[in-house]
Parts: structure tokens; C-alpha cells; sequence
């Protein structure tokens, strides 16, 4: 990568920034939540440098808040994180060739990073975009739990800012050249509908998992029209 | 939290990531199916939408937020730059808790 700075386009480098900032303000209030959770500094700081999985690393202090065991915690965190293993033959092309490199590449597989290079397709586009996404939010992460620990319990509520609107509607909006075709919008819908009506019957992490199952949409029956 | 809980969440979340990566190298995909792959990751980037824009916990998230996801969805299908349709997003659930909205 030696002319890492020729490679990177602008408008990607803007977009992953936001997206980044948005990781920043998450990872504070993930840093104040396991601090007012009674979790010690280093060990908020290694779920952040070693796990790094938001939606994972929330669980797993929420179930130990809620007075559950540290194998629970990780059974939950683990459980959430399984639709890694579907990202990682989706988007496994968009890493690197040499597998020391794919190793490192992994760490940073979250779920914007893999929007954000699909969205760019498979080529060279694509993967500057997994690195530069995956490692930007790595940083700001990873930054946002320090000052949330840091600050405790004067860090604001996120909700305030409505960053938790931002995530969804980010992501939909990387998913939108992909829902350009029809057998994609047919699956993402059966998709978002399995999932919502899971929601309330799953433990965390299996409504969006259940999402699979709408991959029987993808094809329509024979005698109905064809995909254009 | 101790630290072998934490190790045992990194050591699987990480086991989780590298599988997919070299079930992907291991096995030749047939076109057919290599579409299955790619169409199974937007059937989960779309749960993880629907669910963030409108569940919380196990319940509904309230109405601001999902307000909030439909603007910037919005912006998006009109093709406003990416960094407008975060903020449109976030300013729009923002704006609306403000205004005493759920």
C-alpha cells in the first residue's frame, strides 16, 4: 500500500468518516454504560480492542448488569455475532490475497464495513473501502470507550443526538444499490419481515439470523413473472 | 465481567469472523449459489435495519426513531450525499425527542 493516499477516494474517505464519528459517539456511551456497570477500565477496553462488536459488547454487560453469569454474557455475545460467519463468505473477496493479511483484515469485519465495501462492488474500490472503514471505526471505537469511561456517567444519553436512528438508516442506504434488484428487494423484505416478527419471541441475535430464511424469496415460483 | 469471559467473547467472536473468510477460500462456489451468498448478506444487513429502526429490547422502539431512519431513507433513494443522510437521520429523531416524542 504505498500510495495508500492516491488510492483513497474522497468521497469514500468523507463518507466512512461520518460514519466513524457516529462509531465515536456509541462507543462513549458503550464506555460510560460498562462503567456504571462496574466493569473495570481494562476490561471495557479489551471488549473494545478485542472483541469490537458493539451490539455484542452491550449485550454481554447488560447480561451481566442484569445479574446473569459471565458464560451467559458470552454465550449471548457469541450468539449475536454468528451472522459474521454469512459476512465473511460475502464479502471474503473484498480483504486481502495473502492470508496474513486476511487474518488482521477479520478483526475489523463489522457490519457497516461490509455495507460499506459492497456497496463499492469486489474490485479494488471495494476493498481500499473494507480497510478504511473497518479501521476507521476500529479508531473511533475504540477512542469513544476511553472518554466514556473517562467521563462516566456525564456522558449525555446518545439517544439525545438520535445516533441510534443514524445506524439503520446509514446502512439502508449503502444497501440501496444492492436492493436495485429485484430478486434482493424480494428476500430483504421477507427478510425484515421474519425478523420483526421474531423480535419478540428470540433471545437477542436470532430475529436478525431468522433474516435468512428470506432467501426463499429470492426465487419466484416458475409460472410467475421473471425478474426483469 | 473477568477477564476469561472477556478472552473467551474475543477468541469466539474472532473464530466467528475468520470462518466465514475461509469457508469462502476452501470452497469453490458455483455462480448460482455465489449469488445465494451475496443475497443471504443483504437478507441480514436488512433484518439488522428493520430491527434497529424499529424494535428495542424486545418491544417497539417508539416513534422517533423510526421517523428519523425513514428520512434518511428517504434522502438516500434521492440520492442526498451519505454524510446528509446520517445527519438528516439523527437530526430528525433528535428533533422529534425534543419535541417530547417517544
Amino acid at each position: 500500500m504505498r500510495s495508500l493516499h492516491r488510492t483513497i477516494d474522497r468521497d469514500d474517505l468523507r463518507d466512512a468518516l461520518a460514519l466513524a464519528a457516529a462509531v465515536g459517539v456509541v462507543g462513549a456511551s458503550f464506555g460510560a454504560l460498562a462503567a456504571a456497570a462496574g466493569v473495570p477500565m481494562s476490561l471495557a477496553m479489551a471488549l473494545s480492542l478485542l472483541v469490537f462488536a458493539g451490539g455484542s459488547q452491550f449485550l454481554a454487560v447488560a447480561v451481566l448488569a442484569a445479574g446473569g453469569s459471565p458464560i451467559a454474557a458470552v454465550a449471548a455475545g457469541l450468539l449475536i455475532n454468528v451472522r459474521h460467519v454469512p459476512f465473511g463468505l460475502a464479502v471474503g473477496g473484498n480483504i486481502a490475497d495473502r492470508w496474513s493479511t486476511r487474518l488482521l483484515g477479520a478483526h475489523i469485519m463489522i457490519d457497516e464495513g461490509v455495507a460499506f465495501s459492497r456497496a463499492r462492488g469486489s474490485g479494488r474500490r471495494a476493498r481500499v473501502a473494507y480497510w478504511m472503514c473497518g479501521t476507521l471505526l476500529f479508531v473511533f471505537w475504540n477512542v469513544g470507550t476511553v472518554v466514556g469511561v473517562l467521563a462516566g456517567s456525564s456522558v449525555p444519553d446518545t439517544d439525545t443526538f438520535g445516533v441510534d436512528a443514524a445506524f439503520p438508516a446509514a446502512l439502508l442506504a449503502l444497501l440501496l444499490p444492492a436492493l436495485r434488484r429485484a430478486d434482493a428487494r424480494r428476500v430483504g423484505l421477507a427478510a425484515a419481515a421474519v425478523a420483526l416478527l421474531a423480535t419478540p419471541l428470540l433471545p437477542a441475535g436470532l430475529p436478525v439470523l431468522a433474516g435468512l430464511l428470506g432467501l426463499f424469496a429470492a426465487r419466484l415460483p416458475a409460472d410467475a413473472r421473471r425478474d426483469p | 465481567m473477568n477477564w476469561p469471559a472477556v478472552l473467551a467473547l474475543a477468541a469466539g467472536t474472532y473464530l466467528l469472523r475468520v470462518t466465514g473468510i475461509v469457508l469462502r477460500d476452501r470452497v469453490r462456489l458455483p455462480g448460482r449459489v455465489e449469488r445465494y451468498v451475496d443475497l443471504g448478506a443483504t437478507a441480514l444487513l436488512v433484518a439488522l435495519v428493520a430491527t434497529a429502526a424499529l424494535t428495542d429490547g424486545t418491544g417497539f422502539a417508539g416513534w422517533a426513531r423510526p421517523a428519523g431512519v425513514a428520512v434518511g431513507a428517504l434522502a438516500a433513494w434521492r440520492k442526498v450525499p451519505f454524510v446528509l443522510v446520517v445527519v438528516l437521520a439523527a437530526g430528525t429523531t433528535s428533533g422529534l425527542r425534543y419535541l417530547g416524542v417517544p
